[in-house]
């Protein structure tokens, strides 16, 4: 296979042999940003081993998720999957109280056929509690994809906003206080054309996708910089606070794995779609909080100079990662925002691996991709999308990276044969988006740089028996 | 269905995976959707592995679904084959492609033409076995189909070796301790004079498993994995096997008495004897016994202790505890339900309960009604223990990283002895000092630190920016509030607000 890198952005499609983690993992962070949800992941024991393993100190917590089992009479239909899962959830409403239920599907739900989405609504009837339903499986998604499929589920469960009705219910309660009081029908009106002004103006806008409330707050105020005022995130803090929406909402993204929900908040909710670059690193942070400005009609100010004292800010790291290149491997679709934001702090990117690359909601990540390469003249990357991660470790091994960006299946073992890694996991676990975590990007990418100006002259970097070398 | 938030032993597929791995130049190949080859993570972390995990998956996706797996399966082995030259792969099911009901075996007999490799399905039922049980299956799977194979072409040696000699079955990838108790069982049967023919699986070779049948007799330690192999070769080849293991003074004697009686029925001409050799390791070697007498262990007397983990290890601690130290262990128990009768078997009258049970809330349940001053149990007991202020020891799987340490820490034969003495004086003593810290009400100078620590500070924090405060993990709230508080004060800030706090992380680079 060759490795030569091509001057436009080239698009790959392999065997989709590789190493990620199941999208069901995505309760790790959901149930904590989701403070009154339960999630519930209906699959065996596999599953279970797996949430068990990736999450690992965290199950010890009393987490607010658990397993729904499937036994051997659960698949041979011998159990009634309704009366189970009844079961099941009238415990969990005695035990924890949750204000949302969060069925997870997985592939085992799927193969059986378990209708989850048609008994959801009939349980939610009897339970008194809302059920929502993400089929979150490894048949059809990776990683970070599964947050994907429980937002998406529910954006369905957002409140309507419509500004006609309560324009109309305005006007009728003015007309009633007309006939008692002439002063106050006046005052009345202009309020609600005050408001439709304001409307018009600033019209509500949703931003989607998860993020700790910190980071959330952080990209909220930077907008208010802006004179923009976010009226609500999805999800938010507590399931019972979820945003309205409706024709009149704009909404954004925030994470680039979330094309399932941008897809459902246009077509099922009837959004509008800010096609943005994604918050991460001060490029990527300006050029989204640009993109929503001039949707708006706002002229941005004083961005360009907040741009560059973050860049100034990070100069020692830079000086650390500059001229050095890097590999990502792909597992979890941050892949394209991350190798962009590395491209502009000086880095060579040999090879963008993504499981999946929904070139509509990125392309405005590809576009500022592509002009960032040409602005540092530096070639464009391959991108690959279902890897496979046998011939990647080839390609590898010929190409000798400065830094691979990596899963932890791989991890030790390209230490062992002298390259740098980093995991990449960190990136969906650490707080990376707007100016002020620009940083911690750069502190994740350099920790194995800067171990190694500690341990560089021991020479003992390559840690494999001579015979084993020679096969990767 | 069940609910459930943590299992001791894990899915089949795990088990199967573990033997396979832990054999040389063996590669699986498990038939699975995306993200299910999470044991290659499991390895490449806890055992800090530096090879890549011999294990990849033929991704079973929506195309599989609707139209099977066809080629795919073929296509991965043969490839696999080509690109690594495995002695043998093994194909493994998950509970997913168990449920397809795909022909895995008629994917295996078309690979098996082209490719140069042998090729086995691994014959294990997903929902009636667990991790143990497979592991043990697929143990004993393997090495049958070798000896079979071997015998077809003629190729088996049924001859024993000249001198002494023994196989060690059952020291595999991701076991507790595995690797140290391999070497001190080594070093235990060369301090006999016996020659240690095989050690299956972990780092041997499938080529060489026609040489089984060579040695005297097979060593057993672990209950769980390796009997099944050891019955079939005792079974086909009339090869005794030893499954008492190893652990505590008093059973690893019983065992060295074991290997004495089958040494001795093939020896023709001088019999052997160890018995000064166990009362040697016994007094002087081991420290053990004479901590039994000393006056440390003295103070533990009637001390009451909880015992939970695997069938091997809960047992031997359970009896290790009662009848080497003196401690009441109030209750014992297992999560090898499938093995319970043996279990109770051997706690019997070393105990006062026993709970047989693979629901972490009921081992729980029942520490928090019997209250003992230790546990010793897996990392789930070390979290129970956590949570109830009351000190643990780790002496069985499921376990974290900590538990594969660098460090000689082996739990059988006479080191073996020395190391869970340890860990059990550790945790009572520690147990003891936390309980004479709170009769005195704690260290003296903690009131000292915390005030040295806090910060009389001139500056106020408006209710928006000291809720966004309390929103930072606890560990690090500390730190952040301090930096935010300097930052302030460079700048002659006296009120400080979300954007404050924002501002100085941004300048303070933290």
């Amino acid at each position: 296979m060759s490795n030569k890198i091509s001057e436009t952005l080239t698009f790959e499609c392999e065997t989709g042999n590789y190493h990620t983690f199941c999208p069901i993992s995505c309760v790790a962070w959901l149930y904590q940003k989701i403070e009154d949800s339960f999630f519930l992941v209906v699959g065996t024991k596999t599953c279970g081993y797996f949430l068990q393993n990736a999450l690992g100190v965290m199950i010890f917590a009393e987490p607010r998720y658990a397993m729904a089992e499937l036994e051997e009479g659960d698949i041979s239909a011998q159990l009634n999957d309704y009366e189970e899962l009844k079961r099941l959830c009238l415990q969990i409403k005695k035990d924890r109280n949750p204000s949302v239920i969060i069925w997870i599907g997985t592939c085992t739900t799927e193969i059986i056929k378990m209708d989850l989405e048609g008994m959801a609504p009939k349980l939610e009837n009897e339970l008194g509690i809302p059920i929502v339903v993400a089929r979150a499986n490894g048949l059809d998604y990776a990683f970070t994809q599964g947050e994907d499929t429980v937002l998406a589920a529910m954006a369905h469960r957002c409140p309507e906003q419509n500004l006609l009705i309560d324009r109309k219910k305005v006007t009728q309660d003015s007309n009633i206080k007309n006939l008692f009081s002439f002063l106050s029908f006046e005052k009345k009106q202009e309020t609600t054309n005050e408001q439709l002004e304001k409307i018009k103006k600033n019209p509500p806008l949703v931003l989607f996708g998860s993020l700790p409330s910190t980071v959330a707050s952080q990209l909220s105020s930077e907008l208010k910089r802006q004179s923009i005022q976010v009226s609500g995130w999805l999800p938010a803090q507590r399931y019972t606070d979820l945003p309205f929406l409706g024709e009149q909402v704009y909404v954004c993204g925030v994470n680039p794995f979330l094309s399932r929900t941008a897809t459902t908040l246009m077509r099922r909710r009837k959004c509008k779609l800010i096609g943005a670059p994604f918050p991460i690193g001060p490029d990527g942070t300006r050029a989204w909080i640009e993109k929503i400005c001039s949707v708006f009609g706002i002229k941005t100010e004083g961005l360009e100079k907040r741009e560059e004292q973050i860049w100034e800010n990070l100069k020692d790291y830079l000086d650390l990662v500059r001229g050095k290149s890097v590999f990502f491997m792909g597992d979890n679709l941050l892949e394209i925002s991350l190798a962009r934001f590395l491209i502009r702090c000086g880095m060579i990117v040999y090879e963008i691996g993504i499981p999946y690359l929904d070139k509509r909601y990125q392309a405005a990540e590809l576009l500022l991709l592509q002009t960032t390469c040409k602005k540092m003249s530096i070639p464009m990357p391959r991108i690959v999308e279902k890897p496979d991660n046998y011939n990647q470790i080839q390609r590898m091994r010929e190409l000798q990276p400065d830094l691979a960006i990596t899963g932890m299946a791989h991890a030790n073992p390209l230490e062992a044969r002298g390259i740098n890694t980093k995991w990449s996991v960190e990136f969906t676990f650490a707080q990376i988006h707007g100016f002020t975590n620009a940083r911690d990007v750069l502190e994740l990418v350099t920790r194995p740089l800067r171990r190694n100006n500690n341990l560089e002259n021991l020479g003992w970097n390559d840690l494999t028996k001579k015979e084993k070398k020679n096969k990767i | 269905m069940k609910l459930a938030y943590w299992m001791y032993a894990g899915p089949a597929h795990i088990g199967t995976l573990r033997v396979a791995s832990s054999f040389k130049n063996v590669h699986a190949i498990m038939h699975a959707p995306l993200g299910d080859d999470y044991f290659n993570v499991m390895r490449s972390m806890l055992e800090r592995e530096r090879d890549f995990t011999p294990v990849t998956a033929s991704i079973v996706d929506r195309h599989v679904l609707a139209r099977g797996s066809q080629e795919k399966v073929v296509d991965n082995i043969t490839r696999k084959d080509k690109e690594e030259r495995p002695d043998l792969i093994v194909l493994t099911p998950t509970c997913t492609s168990s449920i397809l009901q795909e022909d895995l075996q008629n994917f295996v007999n078309r690979a098996s033409i082209t490719s140069k490799s042998d090729v086995i399905l691994a014959d294990v039922n997903h929902y009636r076995v667990n991790e143990l049980q497979a592991a043990d299956r697929t143990l004993e799977q393997v090495v049958r189909y070798y000896l079979e194979k071997a015998r077809r072409q003629g190729t088996l040696d049924q001859s024993i070796t000249k001198e002494p000699s023994a196989n060690i079955i059952g020291i595999f990838t991701l076991g507790f301790h595995n690797q140290h108790d391999c070497r001190e069982l080594k070093r235990l049967l060369q301090e006999l004079n016996i020659r240690v023919n095989k050690v299956i699986p972990e780092g041997g070779s499938v080529k060489d498993l026609q040489d089984l049948p060579k040695a005297w007799f097979n060593l057993v330690p672990y209950r769980e994995v390796g009997l099944m192999t050891a019955v079939y070769l005792e079974k086909t080849f009339g090869m005794p096997y030893i499954s008492i293991t190893p652990m505590g003074i008093v059973d690893t004697a019983e065992c060295i008495r074991q290997i004495q009686k089958n040494v001795n029925h093939l020896m023709s001409n001088k019999k052997v004897n160890y018995e000064s050799y166990i009362d040697q390791q016994t007094r002087f070697v081991s420290q053990a016994a004479w901590f039994s007498r000393s006056i440390d262990c003295q103070n533990l007397t009637g001390k009451k202790a909880v015992v939970f983990g695997d069938a091997t290890h809960a047992a031997s601690i359970t009896r290790i505890l009662a009848r080497e130290m003196g401690i009441r262990v109030i209750c014992t128990g297992t999560y090898c339900k499938h093995d319970a009768e043996w279990f109770k078997e051997q706690v019997q009258g070393f105990c006062d309960e026993i709970l047989i049970t693979d629901d972490h809330t009921k081992v729980g349940d029942m520490i928090a009604r019997l209250e003992p001053s230790a546990i010793f149990g897996t990392q789930m007991e070390r979290h129970i223990g956590k949570r109830l202020d009351i000190p643990c020891g780790v002496i069985s799987s499921p376990v974290h990283i900590q538990n594969f340490p660098l460090g000689y820490r082996p739990f059988l034969g006479y080191e073996g002895t020395n190391q869970i003495a340890d860990l059990v004086y550790n945790s009572f003593t520690l147990g003891m000092e936390d309980h004479l810290l709170e009769i005195f009400g704690g260290h003296d100078t903690k009131e000292v630190i915390t005030k040295s620590l806090s910060t009389d500070t001139d500056l106020t924090w408006n209710s928006e920016s000291q809720l966004e405060l309390n929103k930072i993990p606890g560990f690090v709230r500390g730190k952040i509030k301090r930096n935010t508080e300097k930052f302030a004060r460079q700048n002659g800030i006296s009120n400080i607000t979300v954007e404050i706090m924002y501002a100085a992380k941004e300048a303070l680079n933290a």
